[in-house]
């Protein structure tokens, strides 16, 4: 196993870069972190549509959202794959169709936390905004979704370890990230699949691992202040 | 050619296709799910338990798979797990349907790390004082267990296990990347053998969307007909 890791850990990493295209972990990374950075201000929009007082605004929303997360992560990817280039006219490389499908995939999925967080506030902070005179609007900018998005914070992480995960499907459309340049050593190398894919695993893990706890440390960290300055009984709960 | 072809989708060998795809994926969610409820069952019970090694080792487990990507698991359960079998197991399992199996293990195994978690927290919710007050009316310790105890844990615990059931149902389709003819993998041969993308992936989806809205009504029916009573 040493070995393996001696011999492609510099492939492992940055797959071909600067000789080719980047890959291997890096690039896993970077699609998780563009596609959260892309996703998170959408979900914001789509999670405040789910919630708005305004039909015509909360049933399309809440329809697109029902439909992304009834269907596999797979099925999006395929229709961003093939669907991109015939409306477009222009052939999108992997990356792209990858972060088109991740951000569609993951705004479904943030509106959901966006609205637990805004519906997880007591209803007396929107009700004594719009009391002191401020519009719906502002009401939300100043005053609820400030609150929401803290409480939102250890979720969020949790979320770009969903994203991480979720990258390795790139995988079937032939994104060089980690997963595929696994599979790549492991043709060259041919005789040790079962390391090479533990490695891999060990790989996620580390990350993803690392990230879970820092995710599990903010919310105690979060409800432990939050109790501080609100009276525990009217205290948001942090939202799971 | 026309612009939507219905008839590729209702009758003849694409059908066909699509059709055993589907029923395959819901033999994949049926035996997964039927295998990653025990373990779950076990993993939850190790976390709960009084001694620290076995409370330790539902940990590992628990946070060993759900850090890992399921795709890494397929990948290392079809690959790599055969290989380290003696000779002869590994010629009986490559001539039966291996992908399939090393599916279905990677997602019962992936799916029962979520589910214990789920149970864990179902059973946590209920208050010791309950069991306590169950012995003291005088019930025995299987009496309060299934007249007091069970009933309020299994109303907490049953949504989230539908939900992980959801959650299974989609990851069906990443048993592609190993070969499993399943729906997802059917509607790429449709694709490829046809140049019909849109009416391959329409089917895929609607299949998709038709199962999970099924499971998600299955969540909604439970929450009315069973609700969590709050004391």
């Amino acid at each position: 196993m040493l070995e393996i890791i001696n011999d492609y850990w510099v492939y492992f990493l940055i797959g071909q870069y600067p000789n080719g295209p980047l890959g291997g972990l890096v690039l896993t990374l970077l699609l998780a972190s563009c596609g959260l950075v892309l996703a998170l201000p959408l979900g914001i929009v789509l999670g405040l549509a789910r919630v708005s007082p305004w039909r015509w605004l909360r049933w399309p929303v809440t329809g697109f959202v029902f439909v992304v997360r009834g269907l596999p992560l797979l099925m999006v990817i395929f229709w961003a794959y093939f669907f991109l280039p015939s409306v477009t006219g222009v052939k999108t490389d992997q990356f792209t169709t990858m972060l088109i499908a991740l951000v569609i995939f993951d705004a479904a999925y943030l509106a959901e936390i966006v609205r637990a967080g805004i519906q997880g506030l007591p209803r007396g902070q929107m009700e004594t905004a719009r009391a002191l005179g401020l519009g719906y609007g502002r009401a939300m900018r100043l005053v609820v979704l400030p609150q929401a998005l803290r409480s939102m914070l250890p979720s969020l992480v949790n979320q770009f370890v969903s994203t991480i995960k979720e990258t390795s499907l790139g995988y079937i459309i032939g994104l060089a990230e980690v997963s595929f340049i696994a599979t790549q050593i492991n043709t060259q190398v041919f005789t040790k699949p079962a390391q090479i894919y533990l490695i891999l695993g060990g790989t996620y893990f580390i990350l993803c691992f690392g990230l879970s706890r820092f995710a599990y440390w903010l919310e105690r960290r979060l409800a432990r202040r939050g109790m501080s300055v609100a009276d525990p009984a009217t205290a948001p709960k942090v939202s799971a | 050619m026309p612009l939507f072809d219905y008839s590729l989708l209702l009758t003849g060998q694409y059908h066909d296709m699509l059709v055993a795809g589907l029923l395959l994926s819901l033999q994949l969610l049926a035996a997964s799910l039927v295998l990653a409820l025990p373990i779950a069952l076990v993993v939850a019970l190790l976390r709960l338990s009084p001694l620290a090694p076995l409370r330790w080792l539902g940990f590992a487990y628990v946070e060993s798979i759900r850090n890992i990507p399921l795709l890494a698991h397929m990948l290392f359960w079809y690959f790599g797990a055969p290989e380290l079998l003696p000779e002869g197991i590994k010629q009986w399992l490559y001539e039966g349907h291996i992908e399939a199996y090393s599916a279905i293990i990677a997602l019962a195994l992936y799916t029962a790390a979520f589910m214990a978690e789920d149970i864990r927290s179902g059973i946590r919710a209920i208050p010791a004082v309950q069991f306590e007050a169950g012995r003291a009316l005088g019930f025995g310790f299987m009496g309060t267990m299934r007249r007091v105890v069970l009933p309020q844990a299994l109303r907490v615990t049953v949504p989230p296990l539908i939900s992980q059931t959801l959650s299974l149902w989609k990851n069906t389709s990443i048993a592609t990347v190993i070969g499993v003819a399943e729906l997802m993998y059917q509607a790429g041969q449709v694709e490829s053998a046809t140049f019909r993308s849109f009416e391959s992936f329409a089917f895929a989806s609607a299949a998709y969307l038709t199962v999970s809205l099924a499971i998600t009504g299955l969540a909604t029916w439970y929450h009315h007909r069973f609700p969590v009573r709050t004391i």
